[in-house]
């Protein structure tokens, strides 16, 4: 009986490990385990590095200058097309004013993933302090950026983007700053009601019983316990400001020619689309994929840093 | 409840009036409207006339109060590209964009409310799976680039429905689609939660016990209080389809608001634009005010905070 009867923390304490102890996964192992079970995050952050890989390197993998119109070649179908035209010296073909495809293709991943970065960026600054802020001081600082969100919802994002845009004139500054400026409303709505959460925990009290200022009860104790809902929301956002991008260009107000955007690409492609559909269905699905993988490794980042918030 | 619809009143006149500041400073962002309107290369008087014209040689709060004692009264300027007052125009071409955006809201409401349901009632089965499936994959499709696939796939190539045009019922079937498709994903997960929360109840439960019908307790006991909480999405998400109408209008040349948006942004109509805008905003917080008083009646919780 002797043997049985020393106490678990006895043994802890002289540094010995029980046999599940040694046996049980470490927090890391665990979580690596999460990350390379799930499939969801493995195929967006897979999608994800090949997109971010042609964007950093799109002048040395494309094939031919992205901005050399050679009207003697133009729309060439891509390589897939049972067409005497398709040839490898274009695999994705040639668009109306005989520029490659497939480096336009690579020259718009660029665009897509700086704009949606970029945007994204300014958004989250300005929606994690409004959110943060809120959720911290309560009361009336609440009330007031609760109607700040209320007030940004109420006005439609396309349409005062594009007025906008419309006004000031259409650069590649002036849309990040302007999708910047206009979707922090998802951040501020998720930090206000994370950062509520975290602020009614004890260690929160205790910090303040501890006479803590607000600076470092904000930087050392909430934003640790925030951080993984922030970094969902921000890819999130990033794929609605990408897409938004996509949109505005469609729309002629976003980017403008000849720089490539997929969005600018489809415009471009529109009045074709009936002959040559694979004119929008290229730059089209890279576009659904870019925002996919996003979305995916979003969703799946929340699904492996907090399980219990899946929905 | 009457207090709680007066302060609901309050904050939705607030917000309104916020609005209404905003779309009027908007054509400040450039600095100088009068440059604006008249263009680059413009001469000096040319843009001294202008001014003086329309008074933004005024000062800014008297031009502001001006433009919104009209704006109350219904008067929202004259349209500078088409002559005629902005308001006749808008109040002609809303109804064609709030009927394709009632149409929108009903073909995702009717594909996402069923499909969450039947998420919930079966969670992590093959439907679970492809519900979530489809939810992630709406989600990243980018509007115009959907309505233009569907444009080629059922319009050229099966030649089944109209590409352009608002003359039959038929036109409105594919932009409907285009544009209701977007809700369905949120709906459909909120269903599917709030299905999921309900039926782990302790009154299910009961009404599973007193040997009710499953049906019955699905439809009748469960959906109803799971479904609450879509209202409230579905009117903020009505509001978001009628700004996103804009992109489906363009495509499918539907003479709506969105395209008399898209018209006046390309002509730099400014009081056409500024006029968009606000009424967008404000059929807005009208509709989230509704859809307020709705959930305060549905579900007497909301009313206490």
């Amino acid at each position: 009986m002797a043997e049985t009867t020393i106490s678990r923390s006895t043994l802890a304490r002289a540094g010995v490990q029980t046999a599940e102890e040694i046996m049980a996964p470490t927090p890391g192992a665990m979580m690596r385990r999460r990350v390379f079970g799930h499939f969801g995050l493995m195929f967006g952050g897979f999608v994800l590095l090949v997109i971010i890989f042609m964007a950093l390197f799109a002048n040395v993998i494309s094939p031919h200058d992205a901005y050399d119109q050679q009207l003697g070649r133009k729309l060439i179908p891509p390589i897939w097309h049972d067409s005497p035209k398709a040839t490898w010296s274009h695999p994705f073909g040639t668009d109306h004013l005989g520029r490659d495809y497939l480096s336009r293709l690579y020259h718009g991943a660029q665009v897509s993933l700086l704009i949606g970065f970029s945007a994204m960026i300014i958004s989250g600054l300005i929606g994690t302090i409004l959110g943060v802020m809120a959720g911290y001081f309560g009361g009336r600082v609440d009330m007031a950026v609760n109607f700040l969100i209320t007030t940004r919802l109420s006005m439609p994002v396309i349409l005062v983007a594009l007025a906008v845009v419309s006004i000031i004139g259409s650069s590649l500054n002036v849309v990040i700053w302007v999708l910047g400026l206009l979707i922090w409303d998802r951040f501020a709505v998720v930090m206000r009601s994370a950062t509520q959460q975290v602020r009614s925990l004890e260690f929160v009290t205790a910090a303040e019983a501890l006479g803590c200022s607000h600076l470092r009860i904000l930087l050392t104790e909430i934003a640790p316990n925030v951080m993984n809902h922030l970094i969902v929301v921000a890819t999130l956002e990033m794929a609605h400001a990408i897409l938004l991008e996509a949109a505005l260009s469609f729309l002629g107000l976003g980017v403008q020619p000849p720089t490539p955007s997929w969005g600018l690409m489809i415009a471009e492609a529109k009045g074709l689309m009936y002959f040559d559909p694979w004119l929008i269905a290229i730059p089209g699905v890279a576009l659904f994929m870019l925002v996919l993988s996003i979305n995916l490794v979003g969703d799946g980042l929340r699904d492996v840093t907090a399980p219990e918030n899946r929905s | 409840m009457a207090i709680f619809a007066l302060k609901r009143l309050g904050v939705a006149i607030l917000v309104a009036l916020t609005v209404s500041l905003i779309t009027f400073s908007m054509v400040y962002i450039s600095g100088d409207p009068a440059i604006t309107i008249a263009g680059e290369g413009a001469r000096i008087e040319d843009i001294e006339n202008i001014r003086r014209f329309y008074g933004f040689d005024r000062p800014i709060f008297v031009q502001y109060l001006e433009w919104l004692w009209n704006a109350i009264h219904g008067d929202l300027g004259r349209s500078f590209s088409l002559r005629v007052p902005v308001a006749d125009v808008i109040f002609e071409r809303l109804p064609t964009t709030m009927l394709l955006g009632a149409c929108a809201i009903t073909f995702g409401l009717t594909l996402a409310i069923p499909l969450g349901v039947l998420a919930a009632v079966k969670p992590n089965s093959i439907f679970d799976r492809a519900a979530l499936t489809l939810a992630v994959v709406g989600q990243a499709m980018p509007t115009f680039w959907f309505g233009l696939t569907l444009i080629l796939v059922f319009g050229v190539m099966l030649r089944w429905l109209p590409i352009t045009g608002q003359d039959s019922w038929w036109n409105f079937v594919m932009p409907a689609v285009a544009l209701g498709y977007n809700v369905a994903p949120a709906v459909m997960r909120l269903t599917r939660a709030g299905m999921l929360e309900v039926l782990a109840s302790d009154y299910i439960r009961t009404a599973r016990a007193k040997g009710l019908r499953p049906m019955t307790v699905l439809f009748k006991h469960a959906l109803r209080n799971a479904v609450i909480p879509v209202v409230a999405l579905a009117a903020v998400q009505f509001g978001f389809m009628l700004g996103g109408s804009i992109v489906i209008e363009t495509i499918f040349q539907i003479n709506g608001l969105g395209y008399l948006a898209w018209e006046s942004i390309q002509r730099k109509d400014l009081p056409m634009m500024q006029a968009i805008v606000l009424i967008l905003s404000i059929i807005y917080v009208v509709i989230t005010f509704l859809a307020d008083m709705l959930n305060a009646f549905l579900d007497p919780r909301i009313r206490v905070t």
